[in-house]
């Protein structure tokens, strides 16, 4: 390799800096939060910057983990999570699947009626609207039916059909009278294991992260996902009211209430950030993928 | 194709339409159906008689919100917000790719890329009481150094003018990482003989990421600057919400909370609707607009 000019080499220095400044940005503010957690209020109050948890304290998880709405909210978000996923799933694979076979007539047209969806949309009063007509207000299913697809993925897994299934595999199929359930069940699916993944990551994290559509059409707090909860206790405050006892002067309780947060937070992202290290290079293919026809 | 063999050819395809049905249904259903809906913002929608049966009232919804104090403030609020987020934060992503690409070192490389994505994936609930730690006037860690080096700690959750400033910066923090992985992506594919002869050249790094990576990577960049424009008018809709605080009202009120508000508070079902009308009429217009005018001149188009 040829020497570097100085030029590049001023260059590649302050580009290394640069980067390690962002990692940096990112990753402290989510560290931060973990540390808090285990730190003594005093400390955390004074707002100085963490490296290690400091005077170690643990009743602040003591207290999240005998706060029961949030275990409420925790289960009610996995159930919603598991069962949302899996209608995206049979909604996402069968139809990217009958879209991407070029022997299908009316291809098209099908298309640009999913299509036109991405751009226009009837809008929140009248889907509101629809919901209540449907009678599936306050249940699970108007969380997960108005969200069975997303055009978006069905466009980025049809892609995926097209470029990784070959053509001769059906014609050979359809040659020894393989039906088209079959060939897509004992064929094309296993074939697929990537696509089928990077789905039900994408739509499980929206589901876990969905808000505003429980905010909406839930109406029993004993039926809240933990975001709604999560909003109740950390934006609108009422950690210090429903989770410290009355014995504590205003100003204690205002003080615990404060880190509490940083335990509720990381319980929340727990699931997620166990997970993350392990899947996050099928959500970079996802990405991918959807960048072919982009 | 003539007729006859197509009809042969769909019965012979059947499956593929059994297959094809439910999410065709999902799209009719959950998605034409609330189309259809919109004909209320040109009645007076009341439940007990149906969307049928309320009386057509022509455009009075939208005169009234033409005519009512709101228009002018969460529509500015509204095209201020997105617009500024668009300026500063699309650019970004790609100036951090370009500059991403060239660490040559895998290992680094990876682990810059996957922390910097890892924020993407906090929900919007969560990210915004990050900011109300951090930023808490008293408490947060960004006060504590202003006022040790001497300064007045801001309360920049509640105030007017922080408020843009707050959700557009946290926005690139969330989403930096993960937007710049389809630039990466275009940037795997670049020719690197391309980038030989132009070192061959005596081209230094900084005019090969300027004539080499960044042309490459321009079909990528004009497709999602359209889509960024077509949906200029629906910044996301949590965010603005959770962040709201009585005293940033008037820069924070936008057009899809305030859909919410008058449309689900207030129950002003066929107002609300017209508002929401109105909303994605422009966006699908600015959409068209884009896209056109990006094929006139660059020839990457949608559509």
């Amino acid at each position: 390799m040829k020497s570097l000019s100085l030029g590049d080499k001023i260059f590649t220095v302050f580009n290394y800096t640069l980067m390690a400044a962002i990692t940096l940005c990112i990753l402290y503010p989510l560290y931060f939060i973990v540390v808090a957690s285990f730190s003594d209020p005093n400390i955390v109050n004074r707002g100085g910057i963490l490296f290690l948890p400091e005077r170690l304290y643990t009743e602040g998880y003591a207290k999240i983990f005998d706060y029961k709405p949030l275990w409420t909210g925790y289960l009610n978000s996995i159930i919603y999570t598991l069962c949302g996923t899996l209608v995206n799933l049979v909604f996402t694979l069968t139809g990217a699947y009958a879209l991407s076979r070029k022997d299908l007539v009316g291809r098209k047209p099908i298309m640009l009626l999913f299509i036109f969806t991405m751009f226009f949309s009837g809008g929140l009063i009248p889907s509101y609207l629809l919901i209540n007509k449907l009678g599936i207000m306050d249940t699970m299913w108007a969380l997960i039916l108005p969200a069975a697809a997303s055009v978006w993925n069905i466009i980025i897994t049809r892609t995926f059909f097209q470029s990784t299934i070959p053509d001769e595999l059906l014609e050979a199929a359809v040659m020894d009278g393989c039906s088209d359930f079959k060939f897509f069940l004992s064929i094309v699916l296993p074939l697929s294991k990537v696509i089928v993944a990077v789905m039900a990551l994408f739509y499980g994290i929206g589901h876990w992260n969905s808000f505003f559509e429980p905010l909406i059409y839930i109406t029993s707090d004993d039926k809240f996902p933990l975001q709604v909860i999560l909003r109740n206790l950390l934006i609108t405050n009422e950690v210090g009211n429903e989770m410290l006892s009355d014995a504590m002067s205003m100003a204690e309780r205002q003080r615990i209430a404060e880190q509490l947060k940083y335990g509720v937070i990381v319980a929340s992202c727990l699931p997620l950030l166990t997970v993350y290290p392990f899947l996050q290079k099928y959500f970079t293919q996802g990405v991918m993928i959807g960048s072919i026809k982009g | 194709m003539h007729s006859n063999g197509m009809l042969a050819n769909m019965r012979r395809r059947w499956q593929l339409y059994v297959l094809l049905l439910p999410s065709v249904l999902y799209i009719l259903l959950f998605h034409y159906v609330p189309m259809y809906g919109i004909i209320i913002a040109f009645k007076d929608f009341k439940s007990s008689m149906g969307i049928i049966g309320s009386p057509w009232v022509g455009m009075k919804h939208f005169e009234a919100f033409f005519d009512s104090f709101v228009f002018e403030q969460i529509v500015t609020n509204t095209v201020k917000l997105s617009a500024f987020s668009l300026l500063i934060g699309f650019p970004i992503p790609i100036l951090f790719a370009l500059l991403l690409n060239q660490i040559r070192n895998r290992l680094a490389q990876r682990f810059v890329q996957t922390v910097t994505y890892a924020p993407y994936f906090i929900s919007t609930v969560v990210l915004v009481s990050m900011l109300n730690v951090f930023l808490a006037p008293s408490t947060g860690i960004i006060n504590n150094f202003i006022t040790l080096f001497g300064g007045e700690a801001v309360n920049f959750m509640a105030r007017e003018e922080w408020f843009r400033t707050v959700y557009i910066s946290s926005g690139i923090w969330q989403t930096m990482g993960f937007s710049a992985i389809i630039y990466l992506a275009a940037l795997s594919g670049v020719n690197p003989e391309l980038h030989e002869a132009a070192t061959v050249d005596g081209a230094m790094k900084l005019r090969r990421i300027w004539n080499v990576d960044l042309p490459s990577i321009l079909p990528t960049i004009t497709i999602l600057f359209i889509l960024g424009i077509g949906s200029i008018m629906s910044v996301g809709w949590e965010k603005a919400f959770l962040m709201q605080q009585g005293m940033n009202l008037p820069v924070s009120e936008i057009i899809s909370t305030y859909v919410y508000k008058v449309g689900l508070l207030n129950a002003q079902y066929s107002f609300a609707t017209a508002i929401g009308l109105f909303n994605s009429v422009i966006n699908f217009t600015l959409l068209i607009f884009t896209n056109y005018a990006s094929r006139k001149m660059s020839g990457n188009s949608l559509w």
